[in-house]
């Protein structure tokens, strides 16, 4: 079986007493993109930091139910955190360069978990600025700052970034929404290539992203897993009407409230749900 | 009266006092050096930078190398030791400890507390351990008072500096699979490393113009320090003997000691300001 595979089972997220994620049940398939959709507030990041435990440096978070990372649960007590966050790259919504060089931003990752030469470090920096497409725009200022370069240039540091410890997995988080359109795109052509490789969760506000991209699809709403599956089908023939509202562009509140007021009525006709 | 030239008038009404404060405390301070400058510099020349050739109190001659040596000494030593026991602690409260930890406010209160307490009680408490361990005043003990009335004031101003450090940096460092500890020495530091010297430095000015905490612990001699268990000499000290004295000669090496204190605090500042330029490269603003 190919790896960076995950499933969740009943998966529940709370901060205090605030629910952000109820009984989530998903699947991420490996090597395709998976992009995770919903209105703000939904709990999409929640997920994203639920995959790499990123969750645990919140103090008020509690964790429930099960993740499965390959088969294996990823909150088992056993389970060694840092190889498990080296298994995910993460690529934020704000790129956050380290406070160092262009060259050691990369490397940085790489010293943490291999011990290489001079030469071997500086090959491999070079590999992963190429496999990010920015080793032209960089190469004659490798030792020059990381705060200095664009902010579209930046973003795709952090992705040569988190390539170099070498995931299987790449988690975004609204990877692109602080980018201008042209290195959007560049990022959006970056995801496609890599996913030959890697299982990408995206998660995205942007609905014509999660169109151009993914081949599999999760919506949320309110914490609640609504539908998921194969993109194609969830964007041409969304079953549940609040995914068709949200791809369409209306308002969900009052869809939201419909259906509840519909269920309501179903379960007082004695049908049932 | 329209609402628009009301709301004009109140700015300049608040532009005028906020002016008006800013020219009065500017111009305070330059009459203060002034004064100092002018009486000090008279008595400026090469031979304040030997060493004295009689007591302190006595016009003698010779200069007050020894309290410049003392005061370097004693508030270099001091300031590395309150940075090499404060920097750790409040990385450990910062990386560490949970948000709401009541230990990690428990410690900050304590430092805003020992930060107002007066120097004369460092120094006399400085000066109760040595009774109890039956040590004389030395430039050792002057160093630990020296350290432990510095070390609020540097753990307090360098917390706020790694507060300031964004906390996605350490999400990010993290989610590379690095450790809090790897996350906090290379990263954190790295980001927060020019906020931490100027954090030692307003410790440093502290510390070497401060009389009352080493008039019992560090003493006052007029030989040049040699030993870290012999007494120095420091500058507060020497401004504070000499103008002491009937003696307009010794007075006036009171007030060059004065402008000379001045000017190292001026010559250390420039200088770790330089060298918090150098570190300052890789920083997010």
């Amino acid at each position: 079986m190919q790896k960076g595979y995950i499933r969740t089972n009943l998966l529940n997220v709370a901060y205090g007493a605030q629910r952000v994620l109820r009984d989530v049940s998903v699947e991420i398939p490996s090597r395709r993109i998976t992009a995770i959709i919903g209105p703000s507030g939904c709990g999409k990041s929640t997920l994203l930091k639920v995959f790499n435990r990123l969750i645990d440096l919140n103090d008020d978070a509690r964790v429930s139910g099960e993740v499965f990372l390959d088969g294996a649960s990823i909150y088992d007590h056993s389970v060694d955190v840092y190889g498990l966050r080296r298994k995910m790259g993460l690529l934020a919504q704000k790129p956050t360069v380290l406070p160092m060089s262009i060259y050691d931003n990369i490397a940085y990752g790489l010293k943490l978990h291999n011990s290489l030469n001079k030469d071997e470090l500086e090959s491999k920096v070079e590999h992963y600025l190429k496999a990010s497409s920015l080793w032209n725009e960089v190469k004659d200022r490798l030792h020059g700052s990381a705060i200095k370069l664009s902010i579209g240039q930046q973003q795709r540091l952090c992705l040569a970034r988190g390539l170099a410890i070498e995931p299987e997995i790449i988690l975004c988080d609204e990877p692109t929404s602080a980018l201008d359109p042209y290195s959007a795109e560049r990022i959006e052509k970056k995801l496609l290539e890599l996913k030959e490789n890697y299982t990408i969760v995206i998660v995205t506000h942007n609905i014509q992203q999660a169109i151009r991209l993914a081949d599999h699809a999760v919506f949320l709403y309110q914490g609640k897993m609504v539908e998921s599956g194969s993109a194609q089908d969830i964007f041409k023939e969304p079953k549940e009407i609040l995914i068709g509202a949200y791809i369409r562009g209306e308002f969900l509140d009052e869809i939201w409230l419909d259906k509840e007021a519909r269920i309501g009525k179903k379960v007082e006709e004695g049908e049932g749900i | 009266m329209s609402r628009i030239s009301s709301r004009l008038i109140e700015e300049k009404v608040f532009k005028t006092i906020m002016l008006a404060v800013f020219i009065s405390v500017t111009l305070l301070f330059v009459v203060m050096l002034l004064s100092i400058i002018m009486r000090g510099l008279p008595g400026l020349n090469l031979k304040m930078f030997s060493a004295p050739k009689g007591g302190y109190c006595t016009d003698a001659g010779g200069g007050i190398l020894n309290a410049i040596l003392g005061s370097l000494y004693l508030s270099l030593g001091a300031t590395l030791l309150a940075g090499a026991v404060s920097i750790p602690t409040v990385l450990f409260l910062n990386v560490y400890l949970k948000k709401g930890s009541r230990l990690a406010t428990l410690v900050r209160f304590s430092f805003d507390v020992l930060w107002g307490v007066p120097s004369i009680v460092y120094g006399a408490f400085g000066f109760a351990v040595m009774i109890l361990l039956h040590a004389r005043a030395s430039l050792f003990a002057g160093i630990i008072t020296i350290a432990l009335l510095e070390l609020p004031i540097i753990a307090r101003v360098s917390d706020g500096i790694l507060k300031l450090v964004p906390q996605e940096l350490g999400e990010v460092s993290l989610s590379l699979g690095a450790t809090r500890w790897e996350t906090a020495w290379q990263v954190i530091l790295k980001q927060a490393f020019p906020g931490l010297l100027t954090a030692l430095l307003i410790g440093l000015g502290r510390g070497i113009g401060d009389a009352a905490a080493v008039l019992f612990t560090a003493g006052y001699t007029d030989s040049l320090p040699g030993s870290l268990l012999r007494p120095v000499a420091t500058l507060p000290l020497a401004i504070f003997f000499q103008l002491g004295t009937p003696f307009p000669a010794v007075q006036q090496k009171g007030y060059t000691a004065a402008l000379v204190l001045i000017f190292t605090i001026f010559i250390i500042s420039i200088f770790s300001r330089s060298l918090t330029r150098s570190f300052q490269k890789h920083v997010l603003r």
